[in-house]
């Protein structure tokens, strides 16, 4: 019987899910800065300022935005360029129907964006996130000059080039079951940015956890209390057992 | 009317009041004390036991929880994607709420399909108590129509599309089809009407016939009394009981088994709070990913796999291919050919199996295959309410059972699992064989059991359960 039990509990966490596959350069590791607020901070500065002109994170509030350490007066001075209260959701600036013209289609939304994009075999949403935004490179073929690594053909040009410069992806040749096939290997800085690698890749870490966070604003909070709910439930589990013991202590 | 109990004006006054109460509502003190302080249930449960429980546990949970989300959520299709993000985020709690809804569907099956096979390991639907196993059939079938229909409330990709694929099924009826779809959906594709009816079907229609359902189950099994891991009846009319005719074998429900169950819930809540708390996603198997994008009727994902606890089930849809339908024509032809040449059946009724078996085998090639994969599914439950007539063996429990027949429920556990497993997965040519081979040996596992039940030596069945004391 207990190799039945182990086969159904087996069964019950099998292996990672095989969810479609996007296609797009192995994912790298993504920071998670979550529960550092001045990163989140800086995160929600860079969203604010950059991807709200055509995304939209129509089920965010700014006001969830006291949340990371900011006060309703700061998010009004400074973040606030969507919207006219606090208390609405992050609207895109850009006109719907422009955006189809401009980009094929309408930039998704992202106030979920870091969950929906998780891939059981790949990694986590924010891990692509993270890939996607730093393997942008000129494309003269697309219509917005931009291509991407992470997602080939993508129909958004790279918004932070400024901050990032423009590099080259560099591929190896290799033979490979008796053809030949090209292979990532890194990349060629072809103009600086105004920021270094380092701090591209920093803003870029800072800008995924916010996105991380936004996505679900509880999640270090279900954390923090799901120790002392665990906790709880040990103590009643104890004296539940003994509660029990004592009952049937005399039945024979 | 009941006679008026009168009571000592020296009594204390819990008492007095309890003797208020009882002599104006006796009804209540009478279920009391049948259900729970002299209801003997049987002293050598183990942990298999404590399913039912759990099961009736998560009920309240699902219930309770559905309750407070019902009074934010929207089951508009321009509002319902927004209306659980904002529960998630913005009303007080409610990503807790939400969680325990969503973990509580997920775990409802965990412990049902553990219920039902600690069911079929010890004989538990065999007389007396075939009701109280159609009843929980039938509990299982109100359950994947709540889980199915709860499903597309969220809205997203997976809930729509999801929906649309099991829907379109119902298309493949013959003749009615079309119509029957239409019917449920309320569109010509799933929308704001599917959207609202399920809704009406998931807070108020299934949840009703749920719980009058389990209640049945429950009055039921009171009423044959409980099996036990040895199958012995402690109740039946050899068993041995004390003066005042309370079976030994049986240990009175309240406090022995509330006790059991405290401690064992308590376990249970663990688990639950851990995955709640820690890993509400389950690794997407709880919440798939694909369902935090919200519903696009123009844009169909690359790969639809319902949640997992229908996956079984999927891979015997998605196994019945124009291929399979030979396989199954075979099957039909043997069958009837066995009841003909073989069985010792009335000689008039020959005549009447071998034209029954033309006749499906005419259907099954002038019918869709997909038809046949929406038969088989539904057949694949369907099958269970038949357990207790298609179980012959000696014994009930498995105990004493031959040692060949635990493999043979091992061997079912193992396929019911690898079916699960594939239906998660893509379609694949290898995945599609295997899955055909195991919705093969699953209705064999049913249909043949009057056979196997019967083959090999069972080992003697004791007069009185076997009883540790712990």
């Amino acid at each position: 019987m207990k190799k039945v039990l182990i086969t159904l509990v087996a069964a019950l966490g099998f292996a990672a899910a095989a969810l479609a596959n996007t296609g797009g350069i192995a994912w790298d590791k993504a920071p998670n800065k979550t529960n550092d607020l001045a990163a989140l901070q800086n995160g929600a500065k860079v969203f604010v300022n950059y991807c709200l002109n055509c995304h939209s994170a129509a089920y965010m509030r700014f006001n969830r935005l006291k949340d990371i350490g900011l006060t309703e007066q700061q998010i009004k001075d400074n973040l606030l360029f969507t919207a006219d209260k606090v208390g609405e959701t992050m609207k895109a600036s850009i006109d719907p129907k422009q955006a189809k013209d401009w980009f094929g289609g309408n930039p998704p939304d992202l106030t979920v964006i870091a969950r929906s994009r998780s891939s059981g075999g790949q990694g986590s949403g924010a891990d692509y996130l993270y890939t996607y935004l730093r393997t942008f490179y000129p494309d003269e073929s697309k219509a917005t000059g931009w291509n991407n690594l992470a997602f080939p053909n993508v129909g958004m040009p790279h918004v932070l080039w400024e901050l990032q410069g423009k590099r080259a992806p560099v591929y190896q040749t290799v033979e490979e079951h008796g053809h030949e096939a090209h292979v990532f290997k890194g990349w060629e800085q072809a103009t600086p940015g105004t920021m270094t690698p380092e701090q591209y890749d920093q803003t870029i870490g800072d800008l995924v956890s916010y996105l991380q966070w936004m996505s679900e604003p509880a999640q270090n909070t279900r954390v923090r209390i799901g120790v002392w709910v665990l906790l709880f439930l040990s103590v009643l589990t104890l004296f539940a057992w003994r509660l029990n013991a004592a009952f049937w202590k005399d039945i024979k | 009317m009941a006679v008026f109990k009168e009571i000592s004006p020296n009594a204390s006054a819990g008492a007095k009041l309890g003797n208020w109460f009882e002599n104006r509502f006796p009804t209540a003190f009478d279920a009391y004390r049948v259900h729970m302080s002299e209801y003997y249930a049987p002293k050598n449960f183990n942990i298999w036991y404590i399913f039912g429980a759990l099961a009736m546990l998560v009920l309240v949970i699902q219930i309770v929880t559905g309750i407070f989300l019902v009074m934010h959520y929207k089951p508009d299709a321009a509002l319902a994607f927004g209306s659980v993000e904002y529960i998630m985020r913005d009303v007080p709690w409610g990503w807790l709420i939400r969680y325990m809804h969503s973990t509580g569907a997920s775990a409802f099956f965990i412990v049902v399909y553990l219920h039902m096979f600690r069911g079929l390991m010890y004989g538990s639907y065999r007389k007396p108590r075939e009701l109280v196993w159609i009843f929980g059939c039938a509990i299982f079938l109100c359950l994947m129509a709540e889980a199915f229909m709860g499903y597309l409330l969220p809205w997203g990709q997976m809930s729509y599309w999801g929906a649309q694929v099991i829907v379109n099924l119902f298309a493949a009826v013959p003749f009615v089809g079309p119509d029957l779809a239409l019917l449920i959906r309320g569109d010509y594709v799933v929308g704001d009407a599917t959207l609202n009816r399920f809704f009406s079907f998931h807070v108020i229609a299934v949840p009703l016939v749920l719980l009058g359902l389990v209640m049945a189950h429950l009055l039921a099994l009171h009423d044959v009394g409980s099996n036990n891991p040895d199958g012995v009846e402690i109740k039946g009319p050899n068993a041995p009981r004390d003066a005042q005719g309370h079976p030994l074998d049986g240990i009175p429900f309240h406090p022995y088994y509330t006790v059991h169950d405290i401690f064992m819930v308590s376990m249970f809540l663990m688990v639950f709070t851990a995955i709640i708390f820690f890993a509400p996603e389950f690794g997407g198997y709880f919440l798939e990913y694909n369902n935090f994008i919200p519903a696009d009727p123009l844009k169909t994902p690359l790969h639809i796999a319902p949640v997992w606890y229908f996956t079984p089930y999927y891979s015997m849809l998605r196994a019945i291919t124009g291929e399979m339908m030979y396989a199954l024509m075979a099957c039909v032809l043997a069958g009837a050919a066995f009841g003909i040449f073989k069985a010792k059946l009335p000689a008039f009724l020959k005549p009447v199996v071998a034209v029954a078996a033309i006749a499906v085998v005419a259907m099954m090639l002038s019918i869709d295959a997909k038809f046949w994969g929406v038969v088989v599914m539904g057949g694949a439950v369907v099958i269970l309410f038949f357990l207790p007539w298609l179980d012959y063996s000696p014994v009930k429990s498995i105990r004493y059972r031959p040692d060949w027949h635990k493999y043979m429920y091992g061997v079912f556990v193992v396929n019911f699992v690898v079916l699960a497993y594939l239906g998660v997965q893509p379609p694949s040519a290898i995945g599609e064989r295997v899955s055909q081979v195991g919705t093969l040996f699953y209705f064999g596992f049913f249909i043949l059991m009057p056979w196997w039940s019967r083959v090999g030596a069972s080992k003697p069945v004791p007069s009185r359960v076997n009883f540790v004391a712990h």
